[in-house]
């Protein structure tokens, strides 16, 4: 049936099928694979015990992120920490692997350096031992988290054994209002669908909100797919990710970038083409959005109050809310901007780019990070720093008292020197706001870098447009 | 790999729904470098309250657990299923899981059993009651069975077939490998490298 209308996803899968099923889960290619400290050891141990080799080192790269301090370039004081690090740094030399270390002008957390290297592309097959390789579906290209074990499978075979995920479509409709982010797009999409409602899927944006985000924006989105369980998440390739490539490191050029740019725009989802499930948004409706509970589905806008649990009608959400609200510490009905904040972090593969520092910035020029609040902001990158610093954008930080940091996963998880103290309460630009994320017994709220801004400068949560008032 | 054909044991009701893999297993414990060994951070925000289902006696051993929806959402760690193995565990009950999580317990033998949340409320009343079922759940037939009841539960005959055996991905995809190579020959001439060839 070559003329049956194909989504974006349904083309991405066809296109990389080495061997379709039969019995088996059909068997498709992996056009890039990325690597950190965390999810490969044990992968590569595999490699040695069973005498294999990694089958396209030109396929694979490698960096540091997290397990790696942000305040200097050099000592990693916990010495799990660094043998995690040593071995990969072993591993990577060992195997022929491509590695950018602590201190190199490429280090920075995997899901940003890929994109910024120009090596994600649309049109194909991006994995990596993390959840948030959904970020890399904003071009187009068909990305997911993966286990150890398929980490060492892709590293032997280039390949993976999948079954074909059904197909959503989420259509954002309409013009994002003033004020308002991809991230605050996303943390509503979440609190609609619930965290499981994506699972099986893999998931589309598409809509006039969603064609009008930047590339950044894009990945902000894409990034979040995993936490209402989607397989990965898409957006069609279009000007905006031509533009944002072209010229990059790796991206195809002359005839090249030609016959790439014709066939990437055969990618988009056929008119009439059907996707399994569809939501649709209309982002008119959408303000900025904070999350309240323990999981990112659990957010409300920020001008609504915690709510209380006896408003849910369906007992799980409703256990759920009960003992959130417990670990965060939260009464009912308390006012979102009545909340004070101990800790801001602005960073992260999800809001840790240029754009995101940039927004940070905006609100906290010529304004101070209120007393007894800690900001830290940290660059996805080591060259998001660098290019952020060639703006001034850190002098901006420093200036209102926030920390200016090098470039990992910092606290967006508790596995680095970054960590937030029992009981202690964030407004945090990262992914996941699970009890312990951020350190165990820290609380954590999801927040877009503007939020996170206005509410440092407030010491509560608010928005750019409160600080005006 | 282990074969798992039958397995009967005793089963923990954790009952609880949303269980993240942060959960399972915090982040601290993600910087060894062995596959085992993981034990001691399983649920560890949880196991210090003697409460916790797996601090009771009555549960020692338990090779089950018996769980809410959603279990093993988040974040991609495999820790999270060689943690539940080293602490003994065969299989996994629940109404749903994270994707993640159930390829990579699949992967390493560890069975995701998908029950009907009514099911697993039964199981949750019957196994804190005073005289808990063993509980027995046969990858052969596609069954759970505990007390009097029998559930079936899904699972796709590849994933069944290679867990009976106790075959590893990795040699049986490589049964294809000339497809894997003829398919390299037809790629774009201009797709990434990160080095040279
Ligand atoms: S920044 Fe956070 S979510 Fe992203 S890769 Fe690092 S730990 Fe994972």
């Amino acid at each position: 049936m070559p003329d049956k209308p194909r989504t974006l996803a349904e083309k991405l899968w066809d296109a990389h099928l080495v061997r379709a099923g039969g019995d088996e889960p059909d068997l498709l290619y992996i056009d890039l694979h990325l690597i950190h400290e965390v999810t490969s050891p044990q992968a590569f141990d595999g490699l040695r015990a069973a005498g294999r080799a990694v089958r396209r080192t030109d396929l694979t790269i490698a960096t540091e992120d997290h397990n790696t301090p942000t305040d200097n370039l050099f000592t990693i004081a916990d010495p799990i920490s660094r043998t995690q690090i040593e071995t990969l740094r072993k591993n990577c030399a060992e195997f022929g692997v491509r590695l950018h270390p602590l201190g190199d002008d490429e280090q920075g957390v995997v899901h940003v350096v890929g994109p910024q290297l120009g090596l994600t592309q649309p049109g194909m097959t991006v994995v990596c031992g993390d959840s948030h390789t959904s970020t890399h579906g904003a071009f187009g290209a068909l990305a997911f988290g993966i286990g150890t074990s398929e980490v060492e499978h892709v590293l032997a075979t280039q390949t993976l054994p999948q079954r074909r995920p059904k197909t959503m479509a989420v259509t954002v409709n309409g013009v994002l209002p003033e004020g308002v982010s991809a991230k605050d797009l996303i943390l509503a999409v979440i609190a609609r669908a619930g965290t499981g409602g994506g699972i099986g899927h893999v998931v589309e944006y598409r809509g006039e909100a969603i064609r009008a985000l930047s590339m950044e924006g894009r990945m902000t989105v894409c990034n979040m797919s995993i936490e209402w369980g989607a397989k990965a998440g898409l957006i069609a390739p279009d000007e905006t990710t031509f533009a944002y490539l072209e010229g990059r490191q790796h991206a195809p050029e002359g005839a090249a970038w030609d016959a790439a740019v014709e066939y990437w725009k055969t990618l988009p989802t056929d008119e009439g083409a059907e996707f399994d499930a569809e939501i649709v948004i209309d982002a008119a409706e959408l303000t900025p959005f904070v999350t309240w509970g323990t999981n990112p589905g659990q957010g409300v806008p920020l001008g609504a109050e915690v709510p209380d649990p006896a408003s849910f009608t369906d007992p799980v959400a409703r256990g759920a809310a009960e003992r959130a609200l417990e670990y965060m510490d939260l009464a009912p009905g308390t006012k979102m901007r009545d909340v004070g904040v101990d800790v801001v972090f602005v960073g992260s593969c999800t809001n840790g780019r240029i754009e995101d520092l940039r927004g940070a910035a905006a609100v906290l020029k010529g304004r101070k990070v209120a007393d007894g609040v800690r900001m830290m902001i940290v660059p996805g990158s080591a060259r998001v720093r660098a290019q952020a610093e060639s703006e001034g954008l850190h002098e901006v930080f420093i200036a209102a008292g926030a920390d200016w940091r090098f470039a990992g996963c910092s606290m967006c998880l508790g596995m680095n020197p970054d960590k937030l103290a029992p009981g202690a309460r964030s407004a945090s630009t990262s992914n996941r706001n699970f009890e312990g994320r951020q350190g165990p017994g820290g609380r954590t709220h999801l927040v877009s870098p503007q939020v996170a801004a206005a509410t440092a400068v407030a010491g509560r949560f608010a928005s750019p447009a409160d600080l005006d008032k | 790999m282990e074969k798992f054909t039958v397995h009967t044991g005793t089963a923990a009701p954790l009952r609880r729904s949303n269980v993240d893999t942060d959960q399972i297993i915090p982040a601290e414990y993600l910087k060894r470098v062995s596959r085992t060994g993981f034990a001691d951070g399983l649920f560890k925000a949880w196991r210090d309250d003697p409460a916790f289902v797996l601090n009771q006696p009555r549960y020692d051993g338990a090779t089950v657990l018996v769980t809410g929806t959603e279990f093993g959402v988040g974040s991609s760690r495999e820790h999270a299923v060689w943690a539940l193995q080293d602490q003994g565990f065969k299989a996994i009950v629940a109404p749903r899981f994270g994707d993640i999580f159930r390829n990579n317990a699949l992967k390493g033998g560890l069975l995701p059993v998908e029950l009907p949340t009514a099911a697993v409320e039964w199981l949750w009343d019957a196994l804190e009651g005073d005289e808990p079922p063993a509980v027995t759940v046969d990858l052969a037939a596609r069954e759970v069975r505990a007390g009097e009841r029998t559930w079936a539960f899904p699972l796709d005959d590849f994933s069944r077939w290679r867990l009976m055996e106790g075959l590893d991905d990795i040699g049986l995809t490589l049964r294809h490998e000339a497809d894997i190579t003829a398919f390299e020959a037809t790629r774009a001439s201009w797709l990434p490298a990160t080095q040279g060839a």
